[in-house]
């Protein structure tokens, strides 16, 4: 378990960070928590001939708040998110949710922008970035540009980074003051991927569902936004059958694959039962 | 390729200060043990699972095959071999995993001391919850876990009687 040879490069700017993934192309990778790619790298299945750590890049990391949008640095490491009380008043779902990721050890290590990049559909961020609605700072040769979570991911571990760029923060849109929230993970044992979970955050105004977001993890090549769940959800008193409703139309745009962690079929169920399950959490504590 | 560049890497573990010149592949489990002769955190399943391997780097628990030797480089390191108090003698810790009889085979053991030793720095009195939920990152096949808990309760209990909080370093 000896990972290839590669050139060990540590940065301390964005830009030279960006310049040398830009000399090397697709032989470079950028390093961040590395949890995931240093063991691609120990079983040959990743092998850089260019590491980019950017763990020297202290611009990186840090949790700031501005007008209404919430800016993590993608250095920010879940355990940092899990002990930021700036996270725990605006968005105690991300607490929720990096409780739920690896075990105490790897969530020292791994980072919010190593997460949502990498573009595994195990991984929990990504849907959770697509339930809030966040956006994704690219930086490049030429500067930022901005992409939706919701645009960000094609196919497993295929996304909108380009080989050049390094997704470097994450801003999000902070839900209003109230708002209900729960992420529901089925998982065989701590530190598995989920065999399905769900995000969901809601405002309630009078026993009626004000808004609506829901988003799904594992349970197709990609995170999962269910925007037909949720329209059919907002206007609603939570009533049970419209929330069959709801369930059935996020059923209906998983595809997840037969593995240890499941039939495909069962997998879909799951994700109708995590995301019921975070829908009556997120309802009881949502003010009303 | 035969003619590999090696990097300088320099850390400080149990409080002294080493460098030494590695290849950029070297994982920090195999800098430890191979070129430090540090041979208490343990290879165990190598793929981030099991937490034998565990050192703490600049105050996180870390799993040392996860890690380059390179990304440590200026962090103060601690090992199993840092445990024991100054004077020799074991720490609650070390005492508590001997009396409550918290390890059968051993070989998770430094990584489970090495990581309570962290746990109980960051929350100096936990819950029986928290306590498994800390060391949710290290396996134990033997055990059972239940003397592991007892084991960290009673350094955590040794370290919160105030005569003995200087031994909490």
């Amino acid at each position: 378990m000896i990972p290839g040879e590669f050139t060990y490069h540590r940065p301390s700017s964005v830009a030279e960070a960006i310049a040398i993934l830009a000399s090397h192309g697709d032989e470079a990778r950028p390093l961040s928590g590395g949890h995931s790619l240093i063991p691609m790298m120990k079983l040959r299945m990743a092998a850089p001939e260019h590491l980019v750590d950017l763990g020297g890049i202290a611009d990186l990391k840090g949790i700031s708040e501005d007008g209404g949008t919430i800016t993590i640095g993608c250095m920010t490491t879940q355990h940092e998110l899990i002990g930021s009380d700036l996270l725990a008043d605006k968005l105690p779902i991300i607490r929720e949710t990096s409780l739920l990721i690896a075990d105490p050890q790897i969530r020292y290590m791994g980072t919010l922008g190593g997460n949502v990049a990498n573009g595994d559909p195990g991984n929990d961020m990504p849907g959770l970035m697509q339930c809030l609605g966040a956006t994704y700072v690219l930086t490049g040769p030429d500067g930022d540009r901005e992409v939706a979570a919701r645009d960000f991911y094609e196919a497993a571990y295929f996304t909108a980074l380009a080989p050049e760029e390094i997704l470097t923060a994450v801003k999000i849109p902070a839900p209003p003051a109230g708002h209900g929230y729960a992420y529901e993970k089925l998982k065989r044992k701590v530190g598995d991927y989920a065999t399905a979970a769900a995000a969901v955050v809601l405002t309630m105004t009078g026993g009626t569902v004000a808004s609506c977001s829901i988003a799904l993890t594992n349970v197709a090549d990609t995170p999962l936004h269910a925007a037909d769940a949720s329209d059919i959800l907002t206007g609603s008193t939570l009533d049970a059958s419209t929330i069959a409703s709801a369930v059935a139309a996020a059923e209906a745009i998983t595809d997840p694959a037969s593995d240890g962690r499941g039939p495909a079929e069962y997998r879909t169920k799951m994700a109708g039962i995590m995301m019921q399950r975070a829908l009556a959490r997120a309802a009881e504590r949502a003010s009303a | 390729m035969s003619d590999i560049e090696q990097i300088p890497v320099t850390v400080t573990v149990n409080g002294k200060k080493v460098q030494r010149f590695v290849e950029a592949r070297t994982l920090l489990i195999h800098f430890l043990r191979e070129e430090l002769n540090l041979t208490g955190p343990h290879i165990g399943c190598e793929t981030s699972h099991c937490g034998a391997c565990t050192v703490e780097m600049n105050g996180m628990s870390v799993k040392s095959c996860t890690l380059f030797a390179a990304q440590a480089n200026g962090a103060e390191l601690t090992t199993i071999e840092g445990m024991a108090n100054p004077d020799g003698t074991l720490s609650a810790l070390q005492e508590g995993f001997r009396q409550m009889h918290g390890l059968q085979c051993g070989f998770c053991t430094p990584g489970m001391i090495t990581r309570a030793h962290t746990l109980l720095k960051e929350n100096p009195n936990p819950t029986e919850e928290e306590i498994r939920m800390g060391i949710a990152g290290n396996l134990c096949r033997c055990t059972g876990y239940q003397n592991i808990v007892k084991a960290i309760q009673y350094a955590a209990d040794q370290l919160n009687q105030p005569e003995t909080q200087e031994a909490a370093e």
